[in-house]
């Protein structure tokens, strides 16, 4: 049995990228990630790694694309605003097929918003990290053990497709502590860099990190290389999770912190004799569509339960092809549907599709 | 009952997040699942504290305390704030040093506890939290010296290894009152 420890979600992430093998962390201060940034000023200068707060966000993510460029592994995080700003940065990243990992720990917005949990950046995050067509892998952790796993995985993925890993989690995820065993995280790093800048010893040709091409079917070109890439993600790299979906005539669309509230209101609902499931995309870019396709057949209705004015609600749609009918269970701002207010759901719901037998 | 939930709440300085962290680690040491979760908003900023502590056999769901069986409220907007929304049956622990008011519930058990004044008579003024904390272990019947100092451990660095002892005894104290 593995060592058990109490950490916050921000820590285990950190920690989690140090095991990982990155070494250089570069970041702006902002609530409620912050821990992150500190646990890696902390630790980095230890093992001889590099922190740098950055004098902007900006200035961050334009260091991880130098370091990118290198085929180091390196990462930034922020929450909502502040990956907001590195929208640019993410674009170029996605432009020159760099790998990297951002974590955005995202909080109530638009705007300045607050400093409560949010899920209200689905889209930014599945959708329009910046501009131009492109598309990061997004992983939605919903315990701190999952933190460090995803973290973990997320730099082998970044690796893997040459580029960003998007750790999407939110400031109750960030600030909660739970045991987690950072002994057992399974670390491949040992994926080929042929692409990177790293000299050439003279003994071949130059490497050119770039992500401008004056040249309209030269561009058009990788665009096309990149979404065959993202063909081969969709196909291999899908994560989900089932709750309690064997029997079930409802299902919750729900990730992260909405997950764990759900279950809380899944169980309660059992209890009633309703039998509701859930099923809980961890990949939330690729999206789990077979799943929720296969669903569409088996249920007669689904919640998605967000943090957010409904975002997800639009894959999970789009997934089952509108054959069944999807509610929205939510709250924004920075407040957290109860347990009890996805109960109410579950048993609206559950009234709605038993009128119909 | 399965599952416990804990609500840590005082002024900042007091120890609050400190409390619900050693409840957390007893829980872990003890087996059970357990989560943690801090108030991190602007109530903190304004001198108040608060964690929300699971600690149970199944798997936590969500972190969020909303319904505390056990409710520790070290000043007056704490109670305030909390005791309506302790669980039927709960369980609220003042410190009556500095709570002057009665809890107004008749449908929970509560226990006055002059804690910092008791942390002030035993020289150890920062510890009224852990004084708290061992009435709260105590009434729980969970009090298992064994499991407190493995915990402790866990929550104390090692370089002040000496404090050890000292939150034991103050813990003592508590579950002697």
């Amino acid at each position: 049995m593995s060592d058990k420890v109490l950490m916050k979600g921000n820590e285990a992430i950190a920690e989690a990228a140090i095991i990982a093998g990155c070494r250089h962390y570069f970041g702006y201060p902002i609530t409620p990630q912050t821990e992150v940034a500190a646990y890696m000023a902390k630790r980095m200068p230890k093992i001889g790694g590099c922190f740098l707060q950055a004098e902007s966000e900006i200035a961050a993510i334009n260091m991880v694309y130098g370091v990118a460029s290198t085929g180091k592994r390196v990462m930034t995080s922020s929450s909502s605003p502040g990956i907001s700003l590195k929208g640019e940065g993410l674009s170029y990243l996605a432009g020159a097929d760099l790998p990297a990992l951002v974590v955005n720990v995202q909080r109530g917005g638009p705007g300045l918003g607050g400093i409560q949990p949010s899920q209200s950046d689905y889209f930014q995050a599945t959708r329009a990290g910046g501009h131009g067509d492109f598309k990061m892998i997004v992983l939605a952790p919903a315990s701190v053990q999952e933190m460090a796993e995803l973290t973990v995985k997320g730099f082998e993925l970044a690796d893997k497709y040459r580029m960003t890993t998007m750790l999407l989690a939110d400031g109750t995820m960030g600030q909660m502590m739970e045991p987690v065993a950072l002994n057992d995280l399974k670390v491949n790093d040992s994926i080929e860099k042929p692409w990177a800048t790293t000299g050439t010893n003279m003994e071949r040709e130059h490497n050119i990190v770039n992500s401008l091409f004056l040249d309209p079917a030269a561009l058009e070109q990788t665009n096309f290389e990149r979404f065959d890439r993202y063909k081969t993600i969709e196909e291999n790299e899908v994560m989900y999770e089932e709750y309690l979906m064997d029997d079930a005539d409802i299902a919750i669309a729900a990730f992260g912190i909405a997950a764990r509230v759900s279950k809380n209101a899944i169980d309660e609902a059992r209890k009633e004799g309703i039998k509701v499931g859930m099923i809980r995309p961890i990949t939330l870019w690729p999206f789990p569509v077979a799943p929720f396709r296969k669903a569409a057949d088996q249920v007669k209705a689904m919640i998605s339960v967000e943090l957010s004015m409904g975002q997800m609600i639009e894959d999970v749609r789009l997934a089952t092809e509108c054959k069944i009918p999807v509610t929205l269970c939510n709250r924004v701002g920075g407040m957290i549907p109860s347990p009890e207010q996805v109960l109410e759901s579950i048993r609206t719901t559950a009234a709605k599709i038993g009128g119909a037998n | 009952m399965s599952t416990k939930q804990f609500l840590f709440s005082g002024f900042g300085g007091q120890g609050i997040l400190f409390a619900g962290k050693f409840i957390a680690y007893k829980g872990l040491m003890d087996g059970k699942n357990v989560s943690w979760l801090p108030s991190y908003g602007p109530e903190m900023r304004g001198g108040t504290a608060s964690c929300g502590v699971i600690v149970g056999d199944e798997t936590v769901g969500s972190p969020i305390v909303s319904r505390p069986d056990v409710l520790v409220a070290m000043n007056l907007p704490s109670l305030d704030k909390y005791e309506s929304t302790v669980a039927p049956g709960g369980i609220i622990f003042v410190d009556s040093t500095l709570v002057s008011r009665k809890v107004n519930r008749t449908d929970v058990t509560v226990y006055p506890i002059p804690a910092t004044q008791m942390a002030s008579d035993n020289k150890t003024p920062t510890l009224a939290n852990m004084i708290l904390v061992g009435k709260i272990l105590k009434v729980l019947n969970d009090f298992d010296e064994v499991s407190v100092r493995t915990a402790l451990g866990k929550v104390i660095s090692a370089k002040r290894a000496d404090m050890l002892e000292v939150n034991l005894n103050a813990m003592k104290l508590g579950a002697d009152y």
